[in-house]
This record gives C-alpha cells, sequence and structure tokens, in this order.
C-alpha cells in the first residue's frame, strides 16, 4: 500500500500538470474567442449587408451607410508597396549579414537591424508625419510626379499634387518596419544550409552571388516565403504608424499619391467616436475582416516555416 | 586563355554581376541602418531636451496652451504595463510549461503552439476590440484595467513562446537525476528546469514588457485617456502612448513638444529593455 506521502505527491502532479494544462487550453482559445467576439459584434451590418459589404465604397456615418472597399484597398496597397520595397532590402540584408559581414560584425549590425522592430510603432507614425513628410513632399514627391506621373499607364499612380500624405508614404513607412522581421527570417533559414552544399558550388568556381541565387535560395525557399507572409502580416496589421500618415479619406483613388484609409487606421481613427448601433457593428465588421485577412497569412507563414524545419529534419 | 582569366567574356559577365549585387547586399544594409539612426537622432533632437527638464516628471498633461509635463501618463502606462504583465506572465508560463513539459509532441500540445505563433503577430488593434467588446462594453466605461487586460493578452504569446523553448533546451538529464531522487513531478519542474530555464524565461518576460510599453491600438478602446491624475484602476487612466498619439496629431506647440518627450522617453526605455533582455540571453548561452 502506497504511503500517504506519495498518495499526496500523485495528487499534487496531477493538479500541476492539469493546471498547465487548463493555462494552454486557454492559450489554444483566445483566436476562437476574438474570432466569435467580433462575428457576434458585427452582427448589424453581417445581417444588413452580407458580402456586399466588402465590395461597397460607401462610407456614410450619417446617412448610416457602410462598405468596406476603401479601408480594405489601402490595408492591401501600402502593404504590397511595403512588400514590394521590403522584401528586396530585406533578402540584401540577410545576404550581408550571412554571406558578406567579417564574423565579429556579424552580431552588432544583426542587433542594429532588429532593434527596428523595438521602436514602438507610434514613433514611426509621429516621425513620418512630421520629419519624413514635409521632406517627401517637397523634394521626392513633386520628382515622382515628374517623370513617373508622365508615363502611360503607370502614371494614373503617381498623378495628383504632392500631399506629403497618403497610400505611398504608409506604404513607404511600413516597408521599413517589416524589414527585421522578415530579415530575422531569412538570415535564420540562410544559416540551415548544409556547408557542404555551398562548398560544393564554390568548388565548381560560382561566384558568391551565384552560390546565394542558385543554392541558397532554392534551398530555403518554403522558409523565405515564410517569412515575407509573416511580413505581409505585420504589415496588414500596423496601425498607429499608417494612421499618422495615410490622410484618413474615406475615398477610392487610383494614384498611390492620394489619401487613403486603411482597416487599422480606420478603427483607430473612428471607433471611440463612432455613434450609433450600425456604426459600432460596421467598425467591427472591419476589424473581423482585418483578423480573418492577418490569421489567414500569419498560418500560411507558419505552414511554410513548419515545412522547411521538417524537410530540415529528415535531411540531417 | 583559362577560364578565370579576366579577358574571358563570360568570367567577367558574372565577376560583374556578382561585384553588383554584393554592392546591393551592402546598400540594403545602409539603408536599414540609416532609418534606425534617423529615427534615434531626431527624437535626441526634439525630444531630448524636454527629458532633461524636471516638469516633465512632475507635472500633469496640461491643456492646450500652457505648460505641463506627462506625469500622469507615465504614471498611468508604468500602472498599466505592471499589471498587464502581472496579469499575462504567469499564464504564458504554465501554458508554456504544458507545452514544454507535459504536452511535448501531443496534438494539443502542436495546434497550441501553432496558434500562439499566430496569436504573437495578430495586429494588436483587434485585440483591442476584442477587450473592448467582452469587457469595455460590458461595463460601459473606459478603464486602467481594460487597458491592462488587453496588454495582458499581448504579453501571453510571447512568454509562452520563450518558456516553451527555453524549458526544452534544459538538458533531460536535470530531470531523471530529480526523478531518480524520488521527486515527484511537479518539484521537478519548479525547482529543476525552471531554475535552470531562469534566465530565459526572464528575458521572455523583458521583451514581452518591452513590447506592450509601446503598444498605443490596444488602449485607445480600453484604457482610453485621462487629463488627470488617477491610480484607480477602474476609470480610465492616462497613459504614454495615447498620450503622445493625442498630443502629436494637436495643432498646439506645446502639446507637440510634450509628445516628442514622450516618445523619447518610451523608445530609450524600450531599447534599454531590449538590449538588457539580449545581453541576459548572451551570458547564458
Amino acid at each position: 500500500m502506497p504511503s500517504q506521502r506519495i498518495v499526496q505527491a500523485r495528487w499534487k502532479d496531477v493538479a500541476f500538470e492539469n493546471l498547465t494544462r487548463f493555462f494552454a487550453l486557454f492559450v489554444f482559445s483566445i483566436l476562437l474567442a476574438v474570432l466569435v467576439t467580433l462575428v457576434i459584434g458585427s452582427e448589424l451590418t453581417l445581417k444588413k449587408y452580407g458580402l456586399g459589404f466588402l465590395w461597397s465604397a460607401e462610407w456614410d456615418p450619417v446617412q448610416e451607410e457602410f462598405g468596406a472597399l476603401v479601408p480594405i484597398y489601402g490595408t492591401l496597397v501600402t502593404s504590397l508597396i511595403a512588400m514590394l520595397i521590403g522584401v528586396p532590402v530585406s533578402f540584401g540584408i540577410a545576404l550581408f549579414l550571412t554571406e558578406l559581414s567579417p564574423p565579429w560584425l556579424r552580431r552588432p549590425l544583426g542587433t542594429a537591424i532588429e532593434l527596428l522592430a523595438a521602436i514602438p510603432s507610434i514613433i514611426y507614425g509621429m516621425w513620418g508625419l512630421f520629419v519624413f513628410v514635409p521632406l517627401f513632399q517637397t523634394y521626392l514627391q513633386p520628382a515622382l510626379i515628374d517623370t513617373l506621373g508622365t508615363l502611360p499607364l503607370l502614371g494614373t499612380l503617381f498623378e495628383g499634387p504632392p500631399l506629403g500624405i497618403g497610400m505611398l508614404t504608409a506604404g513607404l513607412i511600413l516597408s521599413i518596419m517589416v524589414i527585421p522581421f522578415i530579415t530575422a527570417v531569412m538570415r535564420d533559414v540562410f544559416e540551415l544550409v548544409p556547408p557542404l552544399l555551398k562548398e560544393s558550388a564554390y568548388g565548381l568556381g560560382a561566384t558568391t552571388w551565384e552560390v546565394v541565387w542558385r543554392v541558397v535560395l532554392p534551398y530555403t525557399k518554403v522558409g523565405v516565403i515564410g517569412g515575407v507572409m509573416l511580413g505581409l502580416g505585420r504589415a496588414l496589421g500596423e496601425t498607429m504608424a499608417v494612421t499618422f500618415v495615410i490622410g484618413n479619406a474615406h475615398r477610392l483613388a487610383a494614384s498611390l499619391m492620394a489619401p487613403g484609409n486603411s482597416i487599422a487606421s480606420a478603427l483607430a481613427n473612428e471607433f471611440t467616436e463612432a455613434v450609433g448601433d450600425l456604426y459600432y457593428s460596421a467598425l467591427i465588421e472591419l476589424g473581423l475582416i482585418l483578423f480573418l485577412i492577418t490569421t489567414v497569412v500569419l498560418a500560411l507563414s507558419k505552414l511554410l516555416l513548419m515545412r522547411l524545419a521538417r524537410h530540415e529534419g529528415a535531411r540531417t | 586563355m583559362s577560364a578565370v582569366s579576366p579577358t574571358n567574356p563570360l568570367y567577367r559577365t558574372r565577376r560583374r554581376k556578382h561585384v553588383a549585387m554584393m554592392l546591393m547586399s551592402a546598400l540594403a544594409l545602409g539603408f536599414g541602418l540609416f532609418w534606425l539612426v534617423w529615427i534615434l537622432a531626431t527624437l535626441l533632437y526634439e525630444g531630448g531636451s524636454a527629458l532633461l527638464r524636471a516638469s516633465l516628471y512632475t507635472q500633469m498633461t496640461p491643456p492646450p496652451g500652457s505648460d505641463g509635463g506627462l506625469a500622469n501618463a507615465i504614471v498611468g502606462s508604468l500602472v498599466i504595463v505592471g499589471v498587464g504583465t502581472v496579469l499575462g506572465t504567469p499564464i504564458g508560463i504554465l501554458a508554456g510549461t504544458y507545452l514544454a513539459e507535459f504536452g511535448k509532441r501531443s496534438r494539443l500540445a502542436g495546434a497550441t503552439r501553432f496558434l500562439n505563433d499566430v496569436l504573437l503577430s495578430a495586429p494588436s488593434i483587434v485585440i483591442g476590440l476584442f477587450v473592448y467588446a467582452v469587457f469595455v462594453s460590458q461595463v460601459r466605461h473606459f478603464s486602467g484595467l481594460a487597458g491592462a487586460f488587453a496588454l495582458g493578452l499581448i504579453v501571453i504569446p510571447v512568454v509562452v513562446r520563450t518558456t516553451d523553448d527555453m524549458l526544452r533546451l534544459v538538458p533531460n538529464s536535470l530531470r531523471e537525476a530529480a526523478a531518480a531522487l524520488g521527486a515527484p513531478a511537479w518539484k521537478i519542474v519548479t525547482l529543476v528546469t525552471y531554475r535552470a530555464a531562469r534566465t530565459g524565461i526572464l528575458t521572455g518576460i523583458l521583451l514581452a514588457v518591452a513590447r506592450i510599453s509601446g503598444e498605443t491600438a490596444p488602449l485607445l478602446f480600453t484604457a482610453l485617456n485621462n487629463q488627470f491624475w488617477s491610480t484607480n484602476l477602474n476609470a480610465p487612466m492616462a497613459n504614454l502612448p495615447v498620450v503622445i498619439f493625442q498630443f502629436a496629431m494637436s495643432p498646439y506647440d506645446d502639446w507637440n513638444r510634450l509628445a516628442w518627450g514622450g516618445a523619447t522617453l518610451i523608445t530609450l526605455a524600450v531599447l534599454f529593455l531590449n538590449i538588457v533582455a539580449r545581453m541576459l540571453f548572451r551570458k547564458r548561452t
């Protein structure tokens, strides 16, 4: 017969394990709880507009007419600009850190890039509005309008008065903000490439660029795409930096120079001032859309990175 | 003519491409560092002098056009971040413990890790909406406590992830040695593996605190703001990020100056926490 002490110890073991399991389940259910709450909160507009909410450009709190097209468009366009700039730059930085940098410089340089992610997003927004926007407006934007703006098709994207704020500015600032996230993943996956593969290519006389482009990148492409998706997920949901510089105009404009709106900045600006159940519900539904988009993008990113890790496990 | 002779045209184009791409790579790094330096320099230039004035820490946020400081916002931020950390950390550590010590490769552990990683990067403004819907709209007023709930929810995934990672780094021989001495599982975890992973877990907590210190979006709908001194968790509470947002967006010069002061203060604090966390972690590994 087990002694009193052993029985007691077992009881404590079971209790401790179940306590930790309870909190694991709690973490497990947070995302689900967020989803359910947002669906319940947006019941009114879900019922009233159905899927039409997604492609109506109407946003009139006075007449109580709501549609999500403008903020969805702004969110996607700004994130796309951020990716167009952020991805090649991150690739370049990861390449520098893994292949070119002298070993003693790797850590300080890597840390400096990672610190870009530590700066709070409101700081990016404030710096963008007070420092970047005036310079952009006086120097870069007129130049862009005069050169790219005169091109036949592409020109529409760069038309209009140089306001400083707008979707292009928001995209540019977002591109700086996603660099550390994408770089970190790229650097980590580049380091997974077996030295043997790289050395074989070097042995055949390949240049560093050829090794990176033909050996490292193909070997790590799943992980690289995962990193890009992670950056995209961050860009889509970024709030404060975008709110400062996007201009908050509920208008659909072809030009990237025009002020627009993103889902997150519409929420940040209007939520506390929303009067009326329908307005409130429309904003919650915007949040729901943002939540669904980012969750899908982030889940894909995670799946891709897990695939690379498994792949890696199978090879070694 | 040898294949690598400088006169071989194929070799020359390949070589040129290589040099051009390496140059681009160095430029990319310069591009990244350029913004970091520019932003930090701007902050020191615009907010540095405000940091040295005692009034920043002793006076309340002023109405437009008069002098003041950020005392209520600084204290509010400390309270909200403190309560948020205290709420989120134990949940995160216990959930991380389950993943590393009990769940291991089980289906629940795998799924939880997956969802936790998604939550780690989920937009913080959606967390704010969530807390608004389940808490603020039920009690019908904004409060510091709601802000702390929102920040606590952001702390959880960071702590879960680091706790899980750090506990899994603890060598199994330590657990086996303790088990061989007859220690029950809960004692092995709390007295042996927690101790072995202590610095790692602490790093995670520090990084979580750094992350939530600058979070603005989730506080907009929860803690809101308060122009006056208040440490009542049940009422709207001033906090640095929201004050910075409000003051920076305003047309008043005094408010803008205070916003710069607050921005510099927050950034320096966050960078400091990040660097301390990194140093702690490096010493360990």
